[in-house]
């Protein structure tokens, strides 16, 4: 190579240049492929609230409901429920609901808008299976406490107020998704209307 | 006349020179035993795959409302359907059948150690390539253990701090698994991925012909330019490719010694193949799951869920740990792990056989890991179940731990100085 009539320090220059000016455009070319991999316009504007009816629950029921593809739960809390949601606090790993899985409304010691009535995302917020609802057998689970909420995937336990336990797989409380009580028996969910 | 066609195709395109070099005159080490059988049946079911595969979408139809139907439309309606639907599913639980036993066989032997570093990570390309296929294509059904089994899978992305929840939008095209999800699966599955294995592939065989197979003995039948006696050469002829270079002892040409003998492993193979196609496609639900045979319904997880049994001892490290993160971590350091042993094994003898009794009782517990982690990640999870996966992750990783240290300094028996005699 030494004696061809090349010239060496042009010939790097130009395999630089085009080499960057290529890589540019690449990348450029890049950027509709990865795109349009996001969710659609469609997709998008799917999300939109949904209303509840919620007269016909009783005392102790959970109903599903669909929003947004995913399964919302909707549960009729009993005093007993709510009592012994106080008892086993020390075994939780985020209590007071610090992490934001929830709206300011639902940052509460019931993580809800009214005591008795519960709503959370029923996706398990390990890796998004959607837990069982064990009413009066949660017992084996963890001793002491009657009623909660057990993913069947890795088996992460939350209470009745979709709080999760220590020394579980799931790292974070159960997503509360935002909502309205329209009247005593009909909830809108996916909006949070009339908050001052 | 067939002379003279070859010759005007051998004037335009190297045929004969290609097939020479890489199969007739190939040399390959005359004392394969029957682990040498898994590489060229993982190319017959790769095949298989890829056949039925394309047959298979001329009647699939890849969205969320006619994926369950038309696969349901396939096993029923469309003639001979079911068959090429379960030599399908079938194909797919041979694959890792055959490709792990690939893989073992390259433990034993030390196939991985210098100079195959190289042939060991394009196989571990494969092998990555081989499971984002399978699960893509498992979502492609959309049955309750598709739909739930992605969810959990693509969730798995969500533990990479920061940027984890956009990942898995991004990947699921929606804020759920929804119709947009399977379809780019399926383009995946049946284009992208495909291709790339094929690549892969032919990269592997490529790297594998450039440095020679290794044998059962671990020695090289390569040996040092002018070393070797005239009458301890092999008599038959070798491409000059690999003569000119090095001296060859104790070589058979590829074709016809491991051809005739590849296609006894395929008649065996084969036996067994259609046995489970015809007689037993589920496996007991271990190739096919029982909650699959029901449609996808987003609101409610099957009350036990598990990935196919190919996935499940990497399945098991990751429910072993109680914490999301450091779960996810861990099993993807089990894959990384596999593809980094020819740097993990320090030592310079190959073969079981020769290394020390140390490393024996290491593969072995290794194998006995690697099966007990796989039945605990297959069925519902106990707390008895929960300590020996744990138990079991340690053991796996140590596996490698234990290899670095005593590989070093190795009490290894002697080598002999050629394969037989």
């Amino acid at each position: 190579m030494s004696n061809a009539p090349v010239d060496n320090g042009r010939r790097r220059f130009l395999t630089i240049a085009t080499s960057v000016v290529g890589g540019v455009g690449a990348a450029g070319a890049a950027v509709p492929f990865i795109a349009s991999w996001n969710p659609s316009e469609r997709a998008k504007s799917a999300g939109a609230p949904v209303e509840v009816d919620i007269s016909k629950l009783e005392p102790g029921q959970l109903i599903r409901v669909e929003w947004r593809g995913k399964p919302v739960w909707v549960v009729s809390r009993t005093p007993k429920m709510l009592e012994q949601m106080k008892e086993h606090e020390g075994q939780l790993r985020d209590p007071q609901s610090q992490e934001p899985q929830q709206l300011e409304s639902s940052t509460n010691d019931y993580r809800s808008l009214r005591p008795e009535i519960f709503l959370a995302v029923g996706i398990c917020t390990h890796l998004g299976c959607s837990p069982g609802f064990l009413q009066g057998n949660f017992g084996e689970k963890v001793e002491g406490t009657d009623d909660g909420f057990y993913c069947p995937c890795h088996g992460s336990k939350f209470d009745m107020a979709g709080r999760v336990f220590q020394s579980v797989p799931a790292p974070l409380n159960l997503e509360i998704p935002p909502y309205t009580f329209l009247d005593d028996t009909t909830i809108l969910v996916g909006e949070e209307r009339g908050v001052a | 006349m067939f002379g003279k066609i070859i010759g005007w195709i051998d004037d335009r395109i190297p045929m004969t020179r290609v097939w020479n070099m890489h199969i007739a005159q190939y040399p390959a080490p005359k004392n394969f035993n029957f682990w040498y059988f898994f590489g060229s049946l993982a190319m017959l079911v790769l095949v298989n795959q890829i056949l039925t595969g394309i047959w298979l979408t001329m009647n699939f139809v890849p969205s969320a409302e006619g994926a369950f139907a038309s696969v349901e439309y396939i096993m029923r309606d469309v003639e001979y359907g079911w068959l090429l639907r379960y030599l399908h599913s079938t194909g797919a639980s041979a694959f890792f059948i055959v490709v792990y036993m690939h893989m073992f066989r390259g433990m034993i032997y030390g196939s991985y150690q210098k100079p195959r570093e190289l042939l060991w990570l394009f196989g571990m390309f494969i092998f990555l390539a081989l499971m984002a296929e399978a699960f893509m294509g498992y979502l492609l059904p959309w049955g309750q253990m598709s739909f739930w089994g992605a969810q959990v899978i693509i969730s798995l992305f969500g533990a990479i701090p920061v940027i984890g929840d956009d990942l898995t939008l991004w990947i699921r095209g929606d804020y759920v698994i929804s119709g947009a999800t399977l379809n780019r699966f399926f383009a995946l599955h049946v284009i992208a991925l495909p291709l790339v294995i094929v690549i892969l592939v032919f990269l592997h065989i490529v790297a594998l012909h450039e440095v020679g197979s290794n044998n059962p003995e671990g020695i090289e039948i390569k040996r040092k330019k002018g070393s070797v006696a005239e009458e301890d050469k092999p008599k038959f002829k070798f491409h000059e490719y690999y003569t000119n270079k090095k001296d060859i002892v104790d070589a058979i040409p590829f074709h016809p010694y491991y051809t005739v003998k590849d296609i006894v492993g395929v008649v065996g193979f084969l036996i067994l193949f259609c046995w489970v196609v015809f007689f037993m496609p589920a496996m007991n639900g271990f190739f096919l799951e029982g909650p699959n045979f029901e449609a996808a319904n987003p609101l409610k997880t099957p009350e036990h869920i598990f990935p196919v049994w190919y996935f499940t001892p990497f399945y098991a490290i990751l429910r072993a740990i109680p914490d999301k993160l450091i779960g996810v971590a861990a099993m993807g350091a089990s894959i990384v792990v596999l593809a980094l042993l020819p740097w993990i094994d320090r030592g310079r003898v190959k073969s079981v056989r020769y290394r020390c009794g140390f490393h024996k009782w290491n593969i072995a517990g290794f194998v006995v890991t690697f099966v007990l982690l796989g039945w605990v990640g297959a069925t519902p999870q106990t707390d008895m179940k929960t300590i020996i996966s744990q138990i079991c992750t340690v053991t796996y990783f140590m596996f490698f731990v234990l290899l670095f240290v005593y590989s070093k300094n190795e009490k290894t028996k002697p080598l002999p100085e050629r394969l037989t005699k």
